[in-house]
């Protein structure tokens, strides 16, 4: 492809899932071959785990467990805050627990079709087979899924899944898992082998002799900036939705910590690849901090439309029918409302760009349940969705029982990450990504329930036996604050923070922070173009020069000061946001939740272009403003075999 | 004032844009400021102009800290993060209300409470969590961190990663399933100790006891659990139970007091059958 804007490198490829057995052999036998650390000798490792969601929590619970001496460290103030506490809907499994056909092979199967064929198999494969024990796991330590009469645990179906593998608690799973994860967690704490480090947030990542071997982190409540060393390191730090400034992550979800690592060495695979929720509350005003996500469950018996009519401001109540276009219905007569996120969020893009959105802005379309409470009446609605009503009533001000909804698609999840292996290391030796941070398991697409499950498959299950392989060659030798890159790693981290604070321009680190998601959001969001990704890479390096030099943050470094941590936290989203849209144009096809404008059907759906782009992009920073270099890891399907995707 | 400076407007609402025109509430905040443990704290005045009655509270106090910073001054420090209400980390005193009052009048998390229950020329009171246990670490912000000691001292099952039977090998009522989830939601907050005249943590610790004490797997510790956990709470320095219930009445996740009742019965059982506090 004719661009300056990166170089092209040397291919890359997995070498620790054993290919030469069949897939279904291949954990097993990895968990095999993989070197184990004796019991007596795990002591004497250091492992540190930076987040404490579901990956990072049960990642280093299940290390303390181990006998690792482990060192947690998390921005919050307590573990349970990590953003894992926000997920609604529920965890997959193949349990088969309703006899209807699931399988270790099917959800295997399901989830490398829903991935839009962009996620490798072997890792697939072994998350639909540890998902049965994740279950076994929260149920032992007391996670109260939700229960049938007779005291078995219920399923139901998720995201168009075609069989009930779905366990939830009630729309609080992400809480429920989260908080079980957490008590493991203190547990281990408690017993001393995992040691805490609240409110530090990890800045830069130490590398002595090519591996591994430290972070920079700064405790945000006094400022101070320290090394902390280990004999490896895990990044469970989550993803970088907020790079869009509006997502539906929590405000203090960031990119930092893969970001600084990224910049240390760690390619960092598929950035552009973003999920984008269709359910959720508009947009109001300039002063929006966040956007809520309501379960896509309302589509089950919502209805969205629109006007027909371009401008119409009419009570939506006073539109007649046969002025309202029930858009999803009309163009997919087979699944309606119940197509997939990323179908539903680019046609509300559409007919919004169309002038027929509606509320503030016309950013919007209806969610009516009109005549669902004409059908079922108005309890069984309340049963089934009245705390999402309450909750959008709540936010709005507007009682969903009398006029639709408004909702609009937001930010949701990255599929994008570090680049791991099978045994979810990075490109440097002795740093491992687990959860979201990491690119491996949900391709171009992630289906409903299965962040949960990666997230936890990961820190139980994977993470804890595969770190052995490399800890076998440990401990390895003491490194202090004496070594020349340590030193350069503190001062890196010390120069920044005195720069940042001495900028004293204009702009706070918010208004950079909008700009920069606006940005982000028309040019790099549900539809992007080749004209488009131009216009944002010609803007991003003005926006960080701009940033550079005008940036305000008042206060001291040595306090508590959210305005210092919030500045960091955007130059770092302004650069990542480069790679994005570099990753956007280079890939010139659409897939999964990721709609090229050049590339689609003559009907204008997605067109997947498996003959150029079947392949992982794994980036790797140069220096110096340097383009970065695009490492290809070929994707082979030897048990799925490629197919469109088609919902009409 | 509005609520960015440069104008960049998200919802591609502008000024221009009569449904997005500044709605134009004037409130006079009264706010704790407090630069550390060992500052005295004083309460300090400021004025915030144009508050659309769709922000909700906290972004209310973004446009402050917005000016504040452009202004060279301290913003005010308070956490926050999901902004969904689920998290736990934000927690003000709000009108001497723990979290304010929500749209219905019942409890709310302070991020889920809106400007339209407040009206142009309010008066708003916002002070910390007050409570020995909870000291402040600047402003609004407290430290919470003997919550999760008290998680530390039994607030958990004992089941290492690995060693779990088949999930449906253990069978549990779906009454007790969905009275141990309700008490499961407890978000740790920590609004239960601001609202209690007693500054006691005890609906926290209850929801934990609770939880885990109504499922069978959480039988083989539960006599060890409610020991450890009440004299960690002792410890820490939290006030007595004397069943005033403003916790649970404060509760954004409606903890009914009936986990007080179960802690207390679960307590009686536990010393009688000998169980004492480690250490």
């Amino acid at each position: 492809m004719p661009l300056d804007l990166f170089t092209v490198g040397d291919p890359i490829a997995d070498t620790k899932a054993p290919v030469d057995v069949p897939i279904g052999e291949r954990w097993s036998t990895r968990r095999f071959r993989a070197r184990l650390v004796n019991p007596a000798n795990r002591r004497k490792l250091t492992v540190i785990v930076v987040g404490t969601g579901l990956a990072g929590g049960s990642a280093a619970a299940t290390l303390g467990e181990a006998g690792y001496k482990v060192k947690n460290f998390w921005f919050h103030d307590s573990p349970r805050r990590a953003h894992s506490v926000a997920a609604q809907g529920g965890i997959n499994a193949a349990k088969n627990y309703r006899n209807d056909g699931d399988s270790v092979h099917r959800l295997f199967y399901d989830t490398v079709k829903g991935g839009d064929f962009r996620s490798r198999e072997n890792n697939v494969h072994r998350l639909a087979e540890v998902s049965v024990n994740i279950i076994d796991q929260c149920v032992a330590q007391g996670v109260p899924f939700a229960r049938e009469y007779g005291g078995l645990l219920d399923n139901r179906s998720f995201g168009g899944a075609q069989v009930s593998r779905t366990f939830y608690a009630r729309g609080q799973t992400g809480q429920q898992l989260l908080y079980g994860a957490y008590q493991a967690l203190e547990r281990q704490m408690a017993a001393g082998t995992v040691e805490q480090f609240a409110r530090h947030e990890m800045l830069d990542l130490i590398i002595v002799d090519g591996r591994a071997r430290g972070i920079v982190a700064r405790n945000l409540i006094t400022g101070e900036v320290s090394t902390h060393f280990a004999d490896a390191v895990v990044l469970a730090t989550g993803g970088y939705s907020n790079v869009f400034y509006l997502s539906t992550n929590a405000k203090g979800s960031n990119a930092t910590a893969i970001w600084r690592a990224h910049k240390r060495g760690a390619y960092f695979a598929n950035p552009c690849y973003t999920q984008i929720h269709p359910t959720c509350i508009p947009v109001k005003g300039d002063y929006q901090s966040k956007l809520t996500l309501m379960s896509e469950s309302l589509r089950n018996d919502g209805r969205v439309w629109v006007p027909k009519e371009r401008g119409d401001e009419r009570d939506p109540r006073d539109i007649p029918e046969d002025e309202r276009d029930y858009y999803l219905e009309r163009i997919y007569p087979a699944f309606g409302n119940l197509v997939p996120r990323d179908i539903a969020s680019r046609q509300a893009k559409n007919v919004c760009d169309e002038g027929r959105g509606v509320g503030p802005g016309g950013l919007g379309v209806y969610l009516d349940f009109g005549d669902a409470m004409k059908r079922l009446g108005r309890p069984a609605i309340e049963a089934k969705y009245g705390n999402l009503f309450d909750m959008y009533a709540q936010i709005t001000g507007e009682d969903p029982y009398e006029t639709p909804m408004r909702i609009y698609p937001a930010v949701h999840y990255t599929m994008g990450g570090l680049w791991v292996d099978y045994d979810l290391q990075s490109t440097i030796p002795g740093m491992f990504v687990i959860g979201e941070a990491n690119f491996s398991d949900h391709g171009a697409n992630r289906l409903g329930a299965s962040a949960l499950m990666q997230g936890l498959a990961d820190g139980y299950f994977v993470l804890p036996n595969t770190i052995n392989d490399y800890l076998a060659d440990g401990p390895f030798e003491k490194v202090d604050d004496g070594h020349p890159a340590v030193a350069e790693a503190l001062q890196d981290v010390q120069g920044r923070v005195q720069k940042l604070l001495s900028i004293n321009g204009n702009r706070t680190p918010a208004s950079f922070h909008r700009e920069l998601g606006r940005l982000m959001w028309d040019l790099c969001g549900m539809e992007r173009s080749d004209e488009g990704l131009r216009k944002a890479l010609d803007r991003i390096p003005e926006i960080r020069q701009e940033f550079w030099t005008n940036l305000k943050v008042s206060g001291d470094q040595d306090t508590i000061n959210p305005t210092l941590e919030h500045a960091g936290r955007v130059a770092d989203f302004i650069d990542l946001a480069e790679l994005m849209c570099i990753d956007a144009l280079h890939r010139n096809e659409s897939c999964g939740g990721h709609f090229r404008a050049e590339s689609q059907t003559p009907e204008g759906e997605a067109l997947r272009d498996d003959e150029n782009f079947a392949y992982v992009a794994a980036w790797e920073w140069t220096p110096e403003g340097a383009p970065p270099v695009l490492h290809r890891e070929d994707l082979e399907y030897e048990y799925v075999h490629l197919a469109q995707r088609s919902y009409k | 004032m509005t609520a960015t400076r440069e104008g960049a407007s998200f919802a591609s609402g502008t000024a221009t844009d009569p449904a997005m025109a500044p709605h134009g509430m004037t409130l006079t905040l009264r706010i704790w400021r407090q630069k550390g443990p060992a500052d005295k704290g004083r309460m300090v005045t400021y004025q915030v102009e144009d508050i659309s009655p769709d922000m909700s509270f906290l972004e209310m106090l973004d446009v402050l800290n917005e000016k504040l910073i452009l202004a060279d001054d301290d913003p005010v420090v308070f956490d926050h993060d999901c902004r969904e209400g689920i998290c736990g980390s934000c927690g003000l005193m709000i009108n001497g209300t723990a979290h304010g009052r929500g749209t219905s009048g019942g409890p709310t998390t302070t991020c889920q409470l809106h400007m339209r229950k407040f009206k142009d020329g309010d008066t708003i009171d916002i002070e910390p969590w007050r409570a020995t246990a909870f000291p402040v670490i600047k402003d609004l912000s407290v430290d919470r961190g003997a919550l999760d000691r008290i998680i530390q001292s039994g607030g958990y099952i004992s089941a290492p990663t690995g060693t779990a039977p088949e999930a449906h090998s253990i069978l549990v009522p779906k009454k007790d399933s969905d009275a141990a989830f309700d008490a499961a939601t407890c978000i740790g907050c920590g609004a239960c100790v601001a609202a209690c005249p007693n500054a006691s943590s005890m609906l926290f610790t209850a929801a934990k006891v609770s939880h885990l004490g109504l499922f069978p797997q959480g039988q083989p510790e539960r006599n060890e659990r409610v020991v450890n956990m009440i004299a960690q709470q002792d410890l820490e320095g939290f006030g007595g139970c004397t069943n005033i219930g403003e916790c649970s009445a404060a509760c954004p996740k409606g903890i009914s007091m009936e986990n007080i009742s179960r802690l207390n019965h679960d307590l009686l059982g536990a010393l009688r059958a000998g169980a004492r506090p480690k250490s």
